[in-house]
């Protein structure tokens, strides 16, 4: 009698094997559907494919559909895991700065595709202006001119930032309505504007010399041996991983992390303390924007060519991306992107066509399961 | 009986009523008065519009609720009657078919979109519609074997309604504007101008299903403004303009949500089924891309949110200025490239530009104009009115002072 009550209680305190994990569930969402994710995969990848498809295969060799799911082996499934993170890292870097100005100032930038896309432009001219120094092999020259490229995107959509935080979203705070509208008005005149500049037409990028082919990892390593990862995804699990670090140490440790938080939490009690929120709001926004351009800039040279609508495209997965972190949460939008990542690697190793339907399966399971996402911020 | 007809929302303002007459007139009677493939295929897109925004609007300016999955319920209309007609046969037992199924999906899909946004915030909606319109055309693009993929499909209209059922009369037809442009330019030639006006209206099975869409386009408009005037209208904006009172009234507003959005979905794909009859060919592109949808999102703002005319409005000046106003950039940009020093700007007026001045357009009508040309002529209409009666008191007034010395 007195154990029932008190597990009704408390739910989570118990010792069994499932009510540890329903607590690990409820206390760590990110990191059981990571779990989830890579272990029923890598479950897919340890069965040899032989054991499972034997009884099934017809004369010519041919196993059924659902069967050959079975065929990853675990080489495939580090690579597939390791691009997914890569491309789980991009999405982060565009996505972050969108779930920060929406936590902070309240405000859903729709435009945020335009800047992915003006961001991409902006790499790719300065890539394809200084195509000597990409082409040379040095490592020197390399690294400039990816600094050149990204630093240049970030500026030109920092100042975009500027611009349009001042003209286009500083007359429509606090109106959720007029914010979609606006700024869908915005990303119109932005993918136009980049039209103007650069013509209507696709411009290939091509990657720097030392960044194209693949590692192949050492044969005698145990299970991956012999695993192929692009070096372009590595750099971009580093660039990612620093910049989540990055990110987490200005909003742990310093001043303007500590009023971006309190910010996020409650606005007006900042304003009470005499900071001028409305240069936070600036600021962040700012930041926003090059995070946005720093992505595309990135997501151009992964996918070696970009286009005037490039952002529109992205902006889907940025949207499940940060409905699946909860809105506002950067730690959330971190694992979200990754999720999102390795869950479009995946099934789309399986079954390609169904890639772009798992990612928005993903977010309605994750709505279903905790309507305000992974990590969701407390709003007062 | 007008009262009837329109629910007892007059237009409200005599800039607005001239509008609307004109615009009923000039579908109505568009086929014999605009001469031109490219001006019948326009007529139709409004026809089909205008269904299209004035069930947006009842989401978006009378629940604000924004959905860009709107879109979606398009597109299973014309996928719906698409897929009928083509594994059916061409037969109006195939486009009845169609459209029941399609109809059926629709609901269904809504209803479960409501639900979900039982579950989200308001603005979660937004969102979670945007990713879900996404990932079925994604659908659509990847399933080539059912739907074309990005190809697209024909549709195998039934003859009655395809341009090889031909009557064997051919109409007359009287090209307005050609007209008008000629009495104006060369006025002594009246009798020329006004023979070389006429033109033959070829009568087949196109200008049928154009006038199928156009009498089901009035139609659906006069029962939306019938709805939005009913009991059921006063809930929706009653939830448009605070929520929370409305459901301590006790009216469960979850259920109105769902309901608006159910209908809503119902109107547009009708409306895509219109769409994949009247234009025999269906592509992504055309029916489910995103593009589309901020269109619609235009028409809707740009006419005026929450005022059913609004979408009339919104859409017939949207497309309008979708096929005319690109030769008009193109005439703009010939000019500034021949002034010195103004090269550069010239790129800015080109004719695929159009859509850059629309978006400048729509974000200075969202500050400017929150209420659209539609609330704009009514405000003006009702200051006007104002003005009158104030002068018309105060003149009483001066009378009654004048009594009294």
């Amino acid at each position: 009698m007195t154990a029932d009550t008190s597990t009704a209680t408390d739910p989570a305190a118990g010792r069994g094997l499932r009510r540890r994990l329903s607590a690990f569930r409820e206390g760590y969402p990110h990191f059981f559907l990571l779990g989830l994710l890579a272990g029923v995969t890598l479950l897919l990848a340890v069965v040899p494919y032989g054991i499972i498809a034997a009884p099934w295969q017809d004369a010519a060799g041919e196993a059924p559909r659902l069967v050959r799911l079975f065929r990853m082996d675990i080489q495939t499934w580090f690579t597939l895991t390791v691009s997914g993170m890569a491309m789980g890292l991009l999405i982060f870097i565009m996505s972050s700065g969108m779930t920060l100005t929406f936590g902070l100032m309240n405000v859903l930038n729709l435009a945020h595709g335009g800047f992915i896309s003006f961001g991409a432009f902006c790499g790719a001219t300065v890539v394809a202006a200084l195509s000597g120094w990409g082409g040379s092999g040095s490592l020197v020259l390399t690294a400039g001119l990816l600094l050149l490229a990204f630093v240049y995107a970030m500026v030109v959509t920092g100042a975009l930032g500027v611009f349009f935080e001042r003209v286009v979203i500083r007359p429509v705070y606090g109106n959720h309505l007029k914010q979609i509208l606006v700024t869908i008005g915005g990303s119109i005149i932005l993918v136009q504007l980049i039209q103007v500049i650069w013509g209507s037409t696709d411009i290939p990028v091509s990657r720097p010399e030392l960044l194209r082919g693949a590692v192949i990892i050492n044969e005698g390593v145990p299970l991956i041996g012999g695993a192929a990862i692009e070096i372009y995804r590595l750099m971009a699990v580093v660039v990612g991983l620093i910049l989540y670090g990055v990110m987490q140490l200005i909003i742990n440790r310093t001043k303007i992390g500590v009023l971006i938080r309190a910010g996020v939490e409650n606005t007006e009690m900042v304003e009470i303390h005499g900071y001028r929120i409305r240069m936070l709001f600036l600021a962040v926004f700012v930041a926003g924007s090059a995070l946005a351009g720093l992505g595309g800039a990135m997501w151009g040279m992964y996918e070696q060519i970009v286009n005037a609508h490039m952002g529109e495209h992205l902006m889907i997965m940025v949207i499940v991306v940060i409905i699946l972190g909860g809105l506002g949460s950067v730690t959330g939008c971190f694992y979200g992107a990754i999720l999102v990542g390795l869950i479009n690697l995946y099934v789309g190793y399986l079954e390609p066509r169904l890639a772009g339907v798992a990612t928005v399966g993903l977010m309605v399971a994750v709505l279903m399961w905790r309507p305000q996402g992974l990590i969701p911020v407390l709003r007062h | 009986m007008m009262d009837w007809i329109l629910s007892g929302d007059y237009p409200r303002s005599r800039i607005l009523t001239a509008l609307l007459v004109a615009i009923f007139v000039g579908l109505g009677l568009g086929p014999f008065l605009f001469d031109g493939v490219v001006a019948f295929r326009t007529m139709g897109m409004i026809c089909i519009f205008i269904i299209v925004v004035a069930s947006y609007d009842l989401m978006l300016g009378y629940t604000h609720v924004v959905s860009f999955a709107h879109l979606m319920f398009f597109g299973f209309g014309a996928y719906g009657v698409a897929i009928a007609l083509d594994t059916m046969g061409s037969g109006f037992t195939a486009i009845f078919v169609g459209l029941g199924a399609s109809l059926a999906v629709s609901v269904i899909t809504a209803l479960l979109l409501g639900l979900l946004s039982l579950r989200v915030k308001a603005i979660f909606f937004a969102l979670v519609t945007l990713a879900i319109a996404f990932s079925f055309m994604v659908l659509v693009n990847q399933l080539y074997h059912i739907t074309g993929g990005e190809d697209g499909m024909r549709v195998a209209v039934p003859r009655e309604l395809g341009p090889a059922f031909r009557m064997e009369h051919s109409g007359t037809g009287f090209a307005l504007l050609n007209w008008l442009w000629g009495v104006v330019t060369n006025p002594l030639a009246v009798g020329e101008v006004t023979r070389e006006a006429l033109f033959d209206v070829r009568m087949n099975g196109q200008l049928l299903m154009y006038y199928v869409s156009f009498v089901l386009a009035t139609g659906l408009f006069l029962f939306m403004l019938r709805l939005v005037n009913s009991p059921f209208g006063k809930v929706l904006m009653a939830i448009r303009e605070n929520e929370f009172r409305a459901e301590a009234l006790g009216y469960r507003t979850v259920f109105y949500r769902t309901a608006v959005v159910v209908v809503a979905s119902a109107f547009a794909t009708v409306a895509g089924v219109l769409f994949a009859l009247v234009t025999r060919y269906i592509t992504p592109g055309v029916t489910l891309d995103f593009e589309l949808a901020v269109f619609v999102l235009l028409m809707c703002v740009i006419g005026g949110m929450g005022t059913l005319y609004g979408a009339v409005i919104g859409a017939t000046v949207f497309l309008v200025a979708q096929t005319y106003l690109q030769d008009l950039l193109g005439v703009l940009s010939g000019w500034i490239a021949e002034v010195p020093l103004m090269q550069p700007a010239a790129a800015l007026f080109s004719e695929e530009r159009w859509l850059l001045w629309f978006g400048v357009l729509f974000v200075l009508s969202v500050y400017f104009f929150p209420a659209g040309i539609v609330g704009q002529l009514r405000a003006w209409a009702a200051r006007r009115d104002a003005g009158a009666a104030g002068t018309k008191e105060q003149g009483g007034a001066a009378e009654a002072a004048g009594e009294q010395s």
